[in-house]
């Protein structure tokens, strides 16, 4: 599991050869609680790499992509990213969604 | 998924589905439980819990999902992480088809649980994430300073409007009755807050976001039929749940609400099916109703077994 900063956001992600699934977070929200284990069982099982934000040390990067609830997802692939997904029902909604933002 | 037929499937990971799982699995059934995100259901969600007896102190609803997934799993019940797509519940063994491929039980207890309730007006899903939530202690802190509502009248609402009167500059709590269905410990501390504000009577029927964020709710007077609307940066509607049953509608006797029809027995309309916790017709619903249920199931599950 990736942790990102402002200060290594754009090599972990911007320049990344592989997909990486980005989770905008916060200790204090319950969902996202629930949410962790999912990326835990996800975290090396295939080629996306899974990372973190959280928001209250990153709020820079929570405002640059217009984080307003959390869980907030975006998978940013050759370093774009296409819509957000936010608090996702399941493991298997968050999976599917990454299936088809890659096409 | 270790087998492909078990004799219990139980279908969602809250303190219902984990209390049938341990007591079937120490009856000697093999068990699966199936879920689809995390165990614990809506307990998880809930940072202090009081009201579960044996935790003098309280307990996190998420360690206490934990601690109840761990105690069933030492005896060996198993969980396998898939979203259930579909279900035969009159086909003997019962089909279960998931995200992760078909599983069979020879009984199914559902354990489904309950979601919040949407309002159910135009624009309430795109708008979610731009100004609307469900979760006070989630989405709370985007609403510093700022101003926002909060719809409904039971426990949910207060609580969710006590959380956020700490962190925002004004609430107002919204309720189409005149008086609050929350228990009476909540009201004290409601009416001490000064930044609280009871809007009674109304209905909110239209959420206006010009931009794409919302910026207004809509809202329609029930004694005198008067329109208006009222600014807000942000509304939490908690005005109740809806029972997960959407699967079964058509296989299981459902009432009216969407519950399912099950007595203390927990058995269902449909032989060998079992349902436990918040998705049964019952007059409590809380964890430790529900983990009351699950252990009543098993013995039912257990003699239906004994007669197959």
């Amino acid at each position: 599991m990736l942790t990102l900063t402002k200060e290594n956001f754009e090599q972990e992600v911007l320049q990344s050869d592989r997909p990486v699934l980005v989770d905008f977070w916060a200790p204090w929200c319950v969902y996202c609680r629930r949410i962790a284990p999912v990326l835990d069982r996800m975290d090396g099982q295939s080629d996306v790499v899974i990372a973190k934000i959280n928001i209250d040390e990153q709020p820079e990067l929570a405002e640059r992509f217009g984080v307003e609830v959390i869980p907030t997802f975006y998978l940013f692939q050759n370093g774009a990213h296409g819509d957000k997904l936010i608090a996702p029902g399941s493991q298997a909604q968050l999976e599917d969604w990454i299936a088809a933002q890659r096409g | 998924m270790k087998h492909s037929t078990y004799d219990v499937v139980i279908i969602g990971g809250g303190p219902g589905g984990y209390a049938a799982a341990l007591y079937c699995v120490r009856a000697g059934l093999s068990t699966l439980v199936l879920e689809k995100l995390s165990a614990g259901g809506q307990m998880a969600t809930t940072t202090q819990v009081d009201n579960y007896p044996g935790f003098d102190e309280g307990i996190d609803g998420f360690e206490l999902a934990e601690k109840m997934q761990r105690g069933a799993e030492r005896f060996g019940a198993e969980t396998e992480y898939a979203e259930v797509t579909a279900l035969d519940l009159t086909a003997q063994p019962k089909r279960i088809t998931t995200s992760a491929g078909d599983v069979f039980g020879r009984t199914v207890i559902l354990a489904t649980g309950a979601s919040p309730r949407p309002l159910g007006i135009p624009d309430e899903d795109a708008l979610r994430g731009r100004g609307v939530s469900y979760c006070a202690t989630c989405d709370g802190m985007f609403f510093r300073g700022k101003t926002v509502v909060v719809a409904g009248g039971g426990n949910s609402a207060a609580e969710d409007a006590l959380v956020l009167s700490k962190i925002c500059k004004k609430v107002y709590l919204v309720h189409r009755r005149d008086t609050l269905r929350a228990t009476k410990s909540y009201l004290a501390p409601l009416e001490k807050a000064s930044n609280l504000e009871f809007v009674w009577n109304k209905q909110i029927d239209r959420l206006i976001a010009p931009d794409g964020q919302l910026t207004a709710i809509g809202m329609t007077d029930r004694v005198t039929g008067e329109v208006s609307t009222l600014e807000t940066d942000g509304l939490f509607v908690a005005i109740g749940r809806v029972p997960d049953t959407a699967l079964i509608a058509g296989q299981v006797e459902l009432d009216e609400q969407g519950y399912i029809v099950a007595d203390e027995t927990t058995r269902t309309s449909v032989p060998g099916v079992f349902a436990v916790g918040d998705a049964r017709t019952k007059p409590l619903r809380q964890i430790i109703t529900a983990a009351s249920d699950g252990a009543t199931a098993s013995k039912f599950v257990e003699e239906y077994l004994n007669q197959l």
